[in-house]
């Protein structure tokens, strides 16, 4: 039991108990199942953008992902153009959305070795550019996924809804790149420390590179289900998942200076930030009280994790 | 000289010990300056004058005697402490913001510089001391520090130092001040010491350019192993008793070392001399080869140049042609977060993996083994890498080292304040390994680790200066060759 | 000669040639444009983007990004809008305490050795709820005061550049030639010099923080002034703006290597850009997009100067 208590991610899941049962007090139990339906279904969609930041964020303090919205923009919106509504696209346009996550990840890095620009920068510029292809793409008719896709992102097996499902063979995949494989070992070296990661022998440069291309083909699959599950690919669709994906992965535990990453606690810090919104909501109070109850929850975390120097693990 | 009677003490240590975990840095050092007197500072490798100046300008407290300024003893210590009694310091890594212009620098470094036309007043001040110090010096005071040259920052730092604002200047250290100036700008400054001395004020004056010593210094003392060796006027001393007096007092007997001629067929290793200066190196396979030299003079960026030469950005090795044990650990060894088994196996991933998936059971038979052969004393390998004392954290890096299959081992003096026990323990298996084949590169600060070498390089200023071979080895070759300069 | 050609002056070079190709080219294209009407209808944007640019040069002066810059500005907007122009003495109370919250996170984050990157996000969900509480549909209503000095039209300049120019100079001699803005520069060049010189690391923070705050809310009450009503979201891409400013006009992310001077006529280039592109006819899909580019081909040019800045120098 003493163990389980001190896995740092077990707060976040109390939290998310803790607020659960506040929620239903109010309702009197009255839609649990609902409830946790939605909760899972929204979560499902912050988890698979928090994976990819995780990533990134784990590989060391500077190392942030900004281009993750518009990434979600433009795949979900060039793959939905590509499927053109064909149940037979399906594959092709997961393919697709895919590509383009891997050309955003390698426009990504490419910016941040060959022009040496700091990532924030660098993916803050990206954004500006994959936004607007986006919206060049996107003129016009609101094109529609195709059935079959847009049925299976909105409906549940066993009660679990699917693109929850998704999400956690996407978790379970990442965890155990993360826990059992030479490149998981290699991604959180270089997070504890660059110039030791290259001393031992650790190719600094390649694991970045994949590091950012995947983050960002997460986010394309991301934003190819998120699209085929709002029924069409908005404009502003990526907009809210920017914080939210750096969000989720403060508060879930991974360290933000890099070096230690923490897939349970996305998930806890998810379904947690939904539940605290929804609580909200159900108690009457409106996005403002939200909004600030959410910025306050993230700086009372790191405020009591702190940095690299100020907490020793 | 100074005028009979009109002395006074500027500072005063008696006895002063600091200790770093298993390293004496200082080990009762008793000595004073008083004004009107250049003191010159010399010593190796471990001598401890960078911690006999820390404790003099107030950064350093001794953890045993005592440092008083002046003649005042109720002063206290502590940096405000010595910066009142106007002691100051120019480091050896240079400590001015390059993002500001040298008038700004002035202002940073003196408080009282500010209020209304505090610009032109401290244009007028930097400029003058700058013309007083090193006349034609060509520097414009409203110039970005970061624009000039090295040896420009160095000529700005001195002045600053030097300029009385709202403060008066009793003491000033000089840490080897002229290694970024050409000799005419050197002399130039030994001429201004020489004024300052003159006229009542005191310099500690550290270098390794012992000629430059003996010209400026009224007396000198040398030190070695946190202990004041010897002390006495300038003119008691020559380059060569000062080199003597730096070598130990006690000559200790050393097993006799089997010299064999490892250099057959072609080297593992080479490079060629660097920037066109002095000696090119090779290394042969089975030789240990030693870096020797005082400290920063070009060892640690020679041995991190062959090794990331060696290995790639891009992508990893499964056989890596190379392996790197770190001296600074915070900085190029240990990761924190870490357990132990996990910072020792961290080079030899690829080896201990199949098609990217780690074996963590020969990960664990890896740890166990080598736990044992290398003697890491912990309960569990598991545990963070950071609950280890310092000597075993850095066994934890060699073993990551002579467990890979690498052929060559770069070494960064990574024996510095690991405990006698854990040096012999490794001494001996770097001697097993290197008569199985494999090449050490072995950078060491300390004399009788750099004497266990078959072959040593002598650094100097960036420069192998000096090949010593097999008898050829000691330790007054090695000190000669230290304080040798590079023909230019 | 050697002065002509510094590095700082061609830092600044390129900001200020951008700004003037780009001036022409709207003449060009847009002739009417060369008037008293006509730049201050170009230029009047840029004023609050001016003044946060100059607050998100602040922050980046010791080191550190401020990514709640847009959310701040829109929550100064709306206080502006409703307690500053209803009961002005809370108004300037709550500003106040937004100021000291500022600093207080500054020195927090030194303290704790925090990357600003996530606090200041953090923050930037605090200020827009704040927004979003007082004003939760737009609305509110300018100070007169205000008004009137926002729509003022001084002789021979318009106030739009008048603005500008006071802004520029007046952050140009705070920061670049005051003894106090040396040391706040000086943490931002090599912060462990100024602490061992005996400064307080925390009181020069604390200060840079404040004083970003106070620009900050300039920008927000000068934003009022020009569009009368605020809402919540008035402000938000100012964020990305001011960090595309600052870096436009020759500031760096690490170093301390600021220029106000060129914060502010990187902001006004980037409101002229985007008027450029709009009578180029180029749809606003794209104008983001171009915003993008313009920076990430100004830090590929600052990288090639850099280079020939080095190879110079090496001597």
């Amino acid at each position: 039991m003493t163990a389980l208590m001190r896995k740092p991610w077990i707060w976040s899941f109390i939290a998310t108990a803790l607020v659960f049962l506040t929620t239903i007090l109010v309702t009197g139990g009255a839609s649990m199942a609902g409830l946790a339906q939605a909760t899972l279904t929204f979560a499902a969609f912050s988890v698979i953008v928090g994976i990819g930041q995780m990533l990134v964020i784990t590989l060391g303090p500077g190392n942030i992902d900004l281009s993750v919205p518009a990434t979600m923009t433009l795949a979900g919106t060039v793959a939905l153009k590509l499927m053109g509504v064909e149940d037979g696209m399906v594959v092709p346009g997961l393919l697709v959305a895919i590509g383009i996550g891997v050309l955003i990840g390698t426009g990504n890095y490419a910016l941040i070795k060959l022009l040496r620009i700091p990532p924030i920068i660098a993916t803050l510029s990206m954004s500006f550019v994959v936004q607007s292809t986006a919206i060049w793409t996107n003129r016009g008719l609101r094109i529609k996924p195709p059935p079959v896709l847009a049925d299976f992102t909105t409906s549940t097996t066993a009660g679990i809804p699917n693109v929850a499902i998704i999400a956690l063979i996407l978790s379970a995949i990442v965890w155990v790149l993360l826990q059992k494989t030479v490149y998981g070992r290699w991604i959180a070296a270089i997070g504890q420390s660059i110039r030791a990661a290259r001393m031992a022998g650790i190719p600094i440069d390649g694991v970045r590179f994949v590091t950012y291309v995947l983050c960002a083909i997460v986010a394309s699959i991301c934003g190819y289900l998120l699209a085929s599950f709002s029924g069409g690919a908005a404009l502003n669709m990526g907009s809210e998942y920017l914080l939210m994906s750096i969000a989720v992965v403060v508060i879930g535990g991974t360290a933000v200076a890099g070096g230690d990453s923490n897939v349970p606690g996305i998930w806890g810090a998810s379904l947690f930030m939904f539940l605290v919104v929804s609580m909200l909501n159900t108690y009457g109070f409106g996005a403002g009280v939200r909004l600030i109850l959410t910025g306050l929850i993230i700086i009372a975390v790191i405020m009591l994790a702190g940095g690299r120097t100020a907490g020793k693990r | 000289m100074t005028q009979a009677g009109s002395t006074q003490t500027v500072v005063s240590v008696s006895e002063a010990k600091v200790v770093f975990g298993a390293v004496k840095a200082l080990d009762g050092v008793t000595l004073a300056i008083r004004s009107g007197e250049c003191v010159g500072l010399v010593g190796h490798n471990g001598a401890g004058k960078s911690t006999i100046v820390n404790v003099i300008n107030g950064g350093l407290s001794p953890h045993q005697g005592s440092v008083v300024y002046g003649e005042d003893p109720t002063l206290g210590h502590g940096i405000s402490a010595a910066r009142q009694s106007g002691i100051r310091c120019v480091f050896q890594e240079l400590s001015l913001c390059p993002n500001l212009t040298v008038v700004e620098n002035t202002r940073v470094m003196h408080k009282p510089l500010s209020g209304w036309g505090w610009r032109r007043r401290g244009a007028d001040i930097i400029g003058r001391k700058l013309d007083e110090i090193f006349p034609g010096h060509g520097i414009d005071s409203g110039e970005n520090v970061g624009n000039l040259s090295i040896a420009e920052r160095q000529m700005v730092e001195i002045a600053i130092t030097f300029c009385e604002i709202g403060h008066p200047v009793r003491l000033v250290i000089l840490d080897e001040p002229t290694s970024s100036l050409d000799s005419r700008l050197a002399s130039q400054l030994l001429a201004y010491v020489r004024r300052f001395v003159a006229a009542g004020g005191s310099v500690i004056f550290i270098s390794h350019i012992l000629s430059e010593i003996l010209g400026i210094a009224d007396r000198i003392i040398v030190m070695k192993d946190g202990r004041v060796v010897a002390e006495r006027a300038a003119s008691g001393f020559s380059e060569h008793s000062l080199i003597e007096a730096m070598g130990s007092v006690v000559k200790e007997h050393r097993a006799a070392r089997v010299l064999t001629d490892k250099r057959t067929g072609p080297p593992a290793l080479a490079a060629a001399p660097v920037h066109g200066r002095g000696l090119a190196f090779e290394a042969f396979p089975g030789e240990i080869v030693g870096f020797a030299g005082l400290g920063g003079h070009g060892q640690t960026d020679m041995l991190v140049k062959l090794y990331l030469s060696l290995s790639g950005d891009w992508f990893g090795r499964r056989d890596p042609a190379a392996m790197f044990v770190a001296g600074d650990r915070a900085v190029n060894g240990t990761f924190p977060l870490w357990s132990i088994l996990k910072n020792m196996s961290v080079a030899l991933l690829p080896d201990l993996s199949h098609r990217g998936l780690l074996d963590e059971a020969r990960e664990q038979v890896l740890g166990r083994s080598w736990r044992e052969k290398i003697e890491i004393r912990t309960p569990d390998m598991d545990n963070n890498i950071l609950s280890l004392s310092g000597g075993n954290q850095q066994k934890v890096l060699f073993a990551r080292a002579l467990a890979s299959r690498a052929p060559v081992v770069l070494m960064d003096d990574p024996m510095r304040g690991v405990d006698i026990g854990t040096k012999q323990e490794v001494y001996g298996i770097l001697r097993t390994e290197a008569d199985q084949g494999r090449t050490f590169i072995w950078y060491s600060t300390e004399m009788d680790e750099v004497c266990l070498c078959d072959r040593v390089y002598v650094f100097n200023n960036g420069a192998i200066v000096a090949e010593l071979k097999g008898k050829a080895v000691t330790e007054e070759n090695i000190l000669a060759a230290s304080f040798t300069e590079v023909a230019a | 000669m050697k002065k002509i050609f510094s590095p700082d002056t061609i830092r600044l070079i390129v900001p200020a040639l951008s700004l003037t190709v780009l001036l022409i080219a709207v003449f060009y294209l847009q002739p009417r444009a060369m008037s008293y009407t006509g730049l201050n209808l170009l230029f009047n944007l840029a004023v609050p983007i001016a003044l946060a640019t100059i607050a998100q040069m602040l922050i980046m002066t010791v080191n550190d990004l401020d990514l709640s810059m847009g959310t701040f500005v829109s929550f100064v907007a709306c206080v502006t809008a409703t307690f500053l122009q209803a009961s002005p003495l809370l108004g300037i109370v709550i500003l106040l305490a937004a100021i000291a919250t500022y600093a207080v996170i500054g020195v927090l984050i030194h303290l704790r050795d925090l990357p600003s990157i996530v606090v200041t996000l953090g923050m930037s969900f605090v200020w827009g709820g704040l927004a979003v509480l007082i004003l939760p549909a737009p609305g509110g209503q300018a100070p007169e005061w205000i008004r009137a000095i926002m729509t003022s039209k001084p002789p021979i300049m318009p106030m739009a550049i008048v603005a500008s120019i006071l802004i520029a100079v007046f952050s140009h001699l705070l920061i670049m030639r005051s003894s106090f803005g040396v040391v706040l520069r000086g943490v931002g060049g090599n912060a462990r010099s100024v602490e061992r010189a005996g400064w307080s690391i925390i009181r020069a923070r604390a200060a840079v923080y404040a004083l970003a705050a106070f620009f900050a809310i300039l920008a927000g009450i000068a934003l009022v002034g020009l569009t009368t009503a605020a809402d919540a979201n008035i402000a938000l891409r100012y964020t990305l703006l001011s960090i595309a400013g600052v870096i436009l006009g020759g500031g760096e992310f690490v170093g301390g290597r600021v220029s106000p001077i060129g914060a502010v006529i990187g902001a006004l280039t980037l409101t002229l850009a985007g008027s450029f592109l709009s009578f180029l006819r180029i749809s606003p899909d794209w104008q983001i997009g171009a915003q993008g580019a313009i920076l990430i081909i100004v830090l590929a040019l600052r990288l090639l100067l850099n280079r020939f800045e080095a190879r110079r120098t090496r001597r």
